[in-house]
């Protein structure tokens, strides 16, 4: 019993956000039109669980007999959900309504898929792995096609759930094999093993299938099919949503599972990785500049971002890792940022978003103009904004570790992002706009923004904030 | 003879015959039902092997669950003239017992390695794992944690389907 309530108390972030969306499901169903309170109180409600994750930080170790990791890695992770969970709640308080869409189920589904990342990015057990992760997509794949009466979302909903459920038939393969070699689940276990097992193919084909399940997951050529026309076809809060927090969980398990504990990165699955990166950062890249929609500029550009961050992946090591922490954070500020001026830009029947509908932008609503341009500056990865640091962090480590042409792919890569970044600025300035559709003003939404915002700047300005804590974490 | 024996060879002719009957059958629907005797039959066989758990899974996921959808697709596909299937002979008549075959000699070969071609007793270490007692144990100390997880996924999972299902839709 004691043990249970130590375990409980050590896992409070994920208690909390598990009772909060309960709380949030008992409020849709006995109060009616209630969906802007049911906002507030899943706002306030992940405001505590980050709380609980800073109060639970110090206490590193595990729980529930090994299965979920607490304090230090998890309770950071955990932070960054909340923060993404808790803006795109912000954001999506007008655009919903907008849309014609303002279900409250939205707020339960927001909350059930932060549980899953927390559970997916801290579990030390491939099981809660697994479920973590099915919890997390299951909520997506609904959220991505909320707007039912819409082609686009339903192509956007069925194509994520189809190839999601085929991602997951490799985790699972790879998974059941990995057990068969090692004849256990628990990572720690596996871990102890793992060198002995480095030779033995059975090992490494569920490893490399494991592989091929987080690849699909945060989005890496050749496993980003379904990523234009999911990140298109979703509403563009959700958007932002799924490549931010999302990602990020996906990059954490990755994380845990290759690089902390089968410690295996130095060897076949380094090169396996370096490889991943250099096709997500040429394709994404590349094809970014033919996009005339800004949502699938922003998948691709989504898809070459995972490329950097496979960059640390590869080097692997704690220098590289805690680059990789950065740049997720400074990810998630960004992009939801972008993707939210995008749902601010939107027309109600979600038409609104080709490059060109941000003409003049930056005359008719400077604040908006100004917002995602520097959003879109700390895409391209200028300093002082956080992007640069990111890109600062994994590159300086990868060299370290002997990975320069895979840093050159790297930047000369982020130089032809300058063009397609720069573009939607060039158009929001310097060209008139040619119809002149009012933007609706919304302040909840405007406020998420301006707190994307500051977050792109002072981890900017100071990414030593960030830094100092993540060093500590591997 | 035991009684144990006289019920395996029981429970082995049900399944050998419900299984001949699932192939043989021009009705589909009446292949699918014979396909459930089949399953119950090594159910019943689980349990004369202590697998108690299996036993009760087989029943749920597979003459339950599994079965409701096939009998689904069934209807849904609405096979009037089945007639067709047998008289087009195409690669994949042919593929179905080339596929059994396989297995077969994969199973023959997974049992002569493991047992040395023996079956006289069982196991003691299978005979604990998988009682249901066991698995309600593991499953509410060591498992907990994922388990009470895999009930947050059905939560998610109803909540997405009152989500998809609604009247008012945009």
């Amino acid at each position: 019993m004691q043990q249970l309530l130590q375990d409980t108390l050590a896992t409070a972030p994920l208690g909390v956000t598990i009772l909060l969306s309960l709380v949030v499901i008992l409020l849709h169903s006995f109060v009616k039109n209630s969906e802007r309170a049911q906002a507030m109180v899943s706002v306030a409600g992940l405001a505590i669980a980050a709380a609980a994750a800073f109060w639970t930080f110090p206490m590193r170790g595990t729980a529930f007999s090994g299965m979920v990791m607490t304090g230090g890695y998890a309770s950071a992770m955990s932070v960054l959900f909340i923060a993404g969970a808790a803006l795109t709640i912000l954001l999506a308080r007008d655009y919903l309504g907008k849309i014609g869409a303002d279900f409250g189920e939205f707020h339960i589904l927001v909350l059930l898929a932060v549980t899953g990342m927390m559970a997916f990015a801290s579990g030390l057990d491939l099981i809660v792995t697994f479920i973590g992760l099915e919890v997390m997509s299951v909520c997506l794949y609904v959220l991505a096609g909320m707007t039912r009466g819409r082609l686009e979302a339903n192509e956007a909903s069925l194509k994520y759930f189809l190839l999601g459920a085929f991602a997951t038939g490799f985790f699972l393969y790879g998974i059941a094999l990995i057990y068969g070699a090692a004849g256990t689940t628990n990572l720690a276990a596996i871990a102890q093993s793992a060198s002995a097992r480095a030779q033995d193919p059975l090992f490494l084909a569920g490893c490399g299938l494991l592989l091929v399940g987080f690849a699909f997951k945060v989005g890496a050529v050749p496993f980003h099919m379904w990523v234009p026309d999911v990140y298109e076809g979703a509403p563009s809060v959700v958007t932002g949503f799924m490549s931010t927090a999302a990602k990020a969980s996906a990059f954490a398990a990755f994380m845990l599972v290759f690089i902390a504990k089968f410690d295996i990165a130095h060897g076949r699955i380094s090169l396996a990785l370096a490889m991943l990166s250099v096709a997500s950062m040429v394709l994404g890249n590349v094809v970014a500049i033919s996009q005339t929609s800004i949502k699938r500029m922003l998948a691709y550009s989504s898809i070459a971002h995972a490329g950097y961050m496979l960059i640390g992946l590869a080097a692997g090591t704690p220098a590289a890792i805690s680059g990789v922490l950065f740049y997720l954070l400074s990810y998630l500020f960004t992009n939801i940022g972008a993707f939210g001026v995008v749902s601010i830009i939107e027309n109600e029947k979600q038409e609104n978003v080709s490059i060109e509908s941000f003409a003049g932008l930056g005359t008719r609503r400077p604040l908006l103009g100004a917002l995602m341009s520097l959003f879109l500056f700390s895409l391209v990865g200028l300093p002082p904004l956080s992007g640069f640091f990111g890109k600062y962090y994994i590159f300086y480590a990868a060299i370290a570790e002997g990975y320069t042409w895979l840093t050159i792919v790297g930047v000369l890569t982020s130089m032809i992002s300058i063009y397609y970044y720069l573009r939607v600025v060039v158009v929001m300035y310097f060209r008139s706009d040619t119809d002149a559709t009012a933007v609706p003003v919304t302040t909840l939404g405007t406020a998420s923004l301006l707190l994307s915002a500051a977050g792109v700047l002072v981890f900017g300005f100071f990414p030593r904030l960030i830094t100092d804590i993540a060093d500590t974490l591997f | 003879m035991t009684f144990e024996t006289i019920l395996f060879y029981v429970l082995a002719l049900a399944g050998i015959v419900s299984a001949l009957l699932v192939i043989t059958r021009r009705n589909p629907m009446h292949a699918a039902l014979f396909l459930i005797v089949n399953f119950v039959a090594l159910a019943g066989i689980y349990l004369t092997l202590h697998a108690q758990f299996v036993a009760i899974t087989q029943v749920l996921v597979y003459a339950g669950a599994i079965m409701v959808l096939v009998l689904f697709v069934i209807m849904l596909l609405n096979l009037q003239n089945e007639q067709d299937l047998f008289e087009k002979r195409s690669w994949r008549s042919y593929s179905g017992p080339i596929l059994s075959l396989l297995l077969l000699a994969l199973l023959l070969r997974t049992v002569a390695f493991v047992s040395g071609g023996s079956f006289d007793r069982i196991s003691p270490e299978s005979e604990r794992i998988g009682t249901v007692a066991n698995i309600g144990q593991q499953l509410f100390t060591a498992f907990v944690f994922p388990f009470e997880m895999a009930s947050l996924l059905l939560l998610a999972a109803m909540v997405g389907a009152v989500i998809l299902a609604k009247k008012r839709f945009p």
